[in-house]
């Protein structure tokens, strides 16, 4: 049934489509009458570069397919072919490769400021978890990416991390199998996971940023103060606080991609290896099944957790240290899809929060960078030790929230956004 | 805001960089520079002449060498490419086969196509000068760099031959078993075609084509690079006027 009350064009062409298909009510719905709140400020640009660096990497990814050899003898060459023989493939190339550590960044932060203004809690829990969906597949795409080129990093890598799901009792060694489709990492898992990366996951993830888009556009963007500009209307039903998203959000974020795209840029034609963070150096040598790399580190957005899995160094009931690991790191990555109920303050933002809050965040950001910076070094005794203080602070953060939430002194929130 | 956007920069750099392998053996440090079209050019004619007989280049053409190092076709032709088989298009294979290279040396010498990002324009300079007489290996010479090489010094010609001395006594010297060479040094005891100046100019050119082999589109890549920059400075600057302008009717 045809809402009656749907936007229309006038006349002409758009109107012949606005009688079969609703453009000018999704135009309207989702951008000239998406009303935002006129406060956003500089953490807010991260969720639109986090769609144009979505778009880059499938763009370049479509490319890059066209020219890559999915198999254990041809994929490493296909690279350097790609890399000298294909027409500006190079560029097509670092922009895919350093995307996906650029991916990284501004999720990263995307997700620290949903953690500064509680853009998390009600009724945005949804929002929050179809976002935790997305860097959950994120983080799935970019470790099948990263065995693709197959270089020895990509293939110790893939084989340490695989090798995680071998320590769970009883099932892990068929699984990690299953997993590989080998008893080792070879040509098949190559193909499988090109399969999945270059189709299933970025379906998934497409699917996923759609559902997040869609769920926000329903309960409507948060903002640093962490108030409802929805309970304040004109007569009109506006929103006092708010903003047509177009055209003054679009022009906002336009500035932003240019400065995004002028470092993003300067990474790609200057230090496309990253500082060996982006590309790892071991992996400018072929996967060879019978040299084990000095040291293998997976790329810096997946070492946080890493640092987690290494930092657990004994066993409890009979659980070995491993599969401990696995748990931990695990539990990681969980306790972000329940942290909506955790908080249980009656404001959002943390600027009308408590100390304990502000400290507790603050505490959670340094040991997360930190756990990062370990993960990526070799381990030793004071570095174990250190991980093992970030992984009880990076706990305590999620675990002690429904305590420090509602025990602490909160301050008044203004009625209307501030500056 | 302010805060937040210096506490963002602090996250950004890097807090370390990852050891290019060779730890606890100093380097000596060399610049390539791939806008010095000389150097390339000796640095391939070295190549071609004293190392093509066992390594590599697999992803190298001469044909791309020839474009990027403004060499025109039939010198490179008639000069640079000797096996009957090879062709200006083709990549740059050795002339030993796969099957002579197992016997001869264990296992074959490495292709040197990303050598230079694989281990570092360093190493490669430093390996290159620091072979020295060793009797008790096969080959006769040992490596400051890479000890036990299995290779050996095929540049000795030019080069003469060096011995190593050692300032620091022996159970010093066992002490610090770990960084065995720090407190050693090359001398060059019979000289080579070339002075030791010169070289280590054939070194560094050498050296230098290997950084230019390991990525050929990073020439590409710095003369598109100031367009591309100044293009979205620009853009950012009418962006940003635009915003302004738009933005005139808030607050």
């Amino acid at each position: 049934m045809a809402n009656p009350h749907k936007a229309k064009a006038e006349r002409g062409l758009m109107r012949w489509v606005d009688d079969r298909f609703p453009a000018t009510q999704l135009w309207r719905d989702h951008l000239s009458e998406y009303y935002a709140p006129r406060n956003f400020n500089f953490w807010y640009f991260f969720g639109s570069l986090a769609l144009l660096v979505l778009v880059n990497q499938i763009l370049t990814g479509v490319w890059l397919t066209m020219s890559f050899n999915p198999s254990a003898e041809g994929a490493f060459a296909s690279v350097e072919y790609i890399m000298r023989d294909v027409e500006y493939g190079w560029l097509i190339r670092y922009m895919h490769s350093t995307g996906a550590s650029a991916f990284f960044v501004v999720v990263y932060l995307h997700m620290f400021r949903g953690l500064l203004y509680g853009s998390y809690k009600a009724p945005r829990e949804l929002v929050w978890i179809f976002g935790m969906a997305i860097y959950l597949a994120l983080m799935a795409e970019a470790f099948m990416g990263y065995l693709l080129p197959w270089g020895q990093m990509s293939y110790w890598g893939a084989q340490v991390i695989i090798s995680l799901f071998s320590a769970i009792p009883g099932i892990g060694p068929g699984l990690a199998e299953w997993i590989r489709g080998d008893y080792l990492i070879s040509g098949i898992t190559l193909n499988r996971f090109f399969a999945l990366h270059v189709v299933a996951l970025p379906i998934v993830i497409l699917a996923l940023v759609v559902l997040h888009i869609i769920a926000l556009h329903e309960v409507g963007s948060n903002n640093p103060d962490g108030i409802e500009i929805k309970d304040r209307k004109d007569e009109a039903g506006k929103p006092l606080d708010g903003i047509p998203f177009h055209p003054y959000y679009t022009v906002k974020d336009i500035v932003g991609v240019a400065v995004f795209l002028f470092v993003f840029c300067v990474v790609i034609f200057y230090f496309p290896e990253g500082g060996g963070y982006f590309l790892e150096t071991p992996n400018f040598e072929p996967a060879n099944q019978l040299k084990t790399p000095d040291h293998i580190a997976p790329v810096w957005y997946f070492t946080p957790f890493y640092a987690i899995l290494r930092a657990i160094t004994f066993s409890v009931f009979g659980l070995d240290a491993k599969f401990l690991g696995v748990l931990f790191m695990g539990a990681a990555i969980g306790l972000l899809f329940v942290l909506p109920w955790l908080d249980r303050s009656p404001v959002r933002s943390m600027r009308y929060k408590g100390w304990i809050s502000k400290v507790m965040l603050a505490l959670f950001a340094v040991s997360f960078v930190t756990l990062g910076v370990l993960g990526v070094l070799p381990p030793t005794g004071t570095r174990t030790a250190i991980a093992q203080v970030c992984a009880v602070v990076y706990f305590a953060y999620f675990l002690l929230m429904p305590v420090y939430t509602r025990l602490e002194k909160t301050k008044p929130v203004p009625e209307r956004v501030t500056g | 805001m302010k805060k937040q956007l210096i506490a963002l920069l602090f996250l950004l750099v890097p807090t370390g960089v990852l050891a290019a392998g060779g730890e606890g053996v100093h380097l000596q440090h060399m610049s390539p520079d791939l806008a010095d079209k000389p150097s390339l050019q000796r640095g391939m004619k070295l190549y071609v002449n004293y190392c093509m007989g066992c390594h590599s280049l697999e992803y190298q053409r001469f044909s791309r060498a020839a474009e990027d190092l403004g060499m025109p076709e039939d010198l490179v032709v008639d000069n640079l490419i000797f096996s009957p088989e090879l062709g200006f298009n083709d990549q740059m294979h050795r002339a030993m086969s796969a099957a002579d290279a197992e016997t001869w040396f264990g296992q074959p010498p490495p292709d040197l196509t990303l050598e230079a990002r694989l281990r570092g324009t360093d190493w490669i300079y430093s390996y290159l000068l620091g072979f020295y007489r060793d009797p008790e290996r096969p080959t006769g010479v040992d490596n400051m760099v890479f000890p036990s090489v299995g290779m050996p010094n095929v540049l000795e010609p030019l080069q003469g031959v060096q011995e190593r001395v050692c300032a620091a006594e022996e159970g010093d010297a066992e002490a610090h078993s770990g960084e065995e060479g720090s407190s050693c040094n090359l001398e060059l005891v019979s000289p080579g075609q070339m002075t030791e100046e010169e070289f280590e100019e054939a070194v560094y050119d050498l050296t230098n084509f290997l950084a230019y082999v390991g990525e050929p589109s990073k020439l590409q890549a710095q003369a598109l690079a100031p367009k591309v920059l100044i293009f979205l400075f620009i853009f950012g600057v009418i962006a940003y006027l635009l915003k302004r302008e738009y933005w005139r009717d808030i607050h």
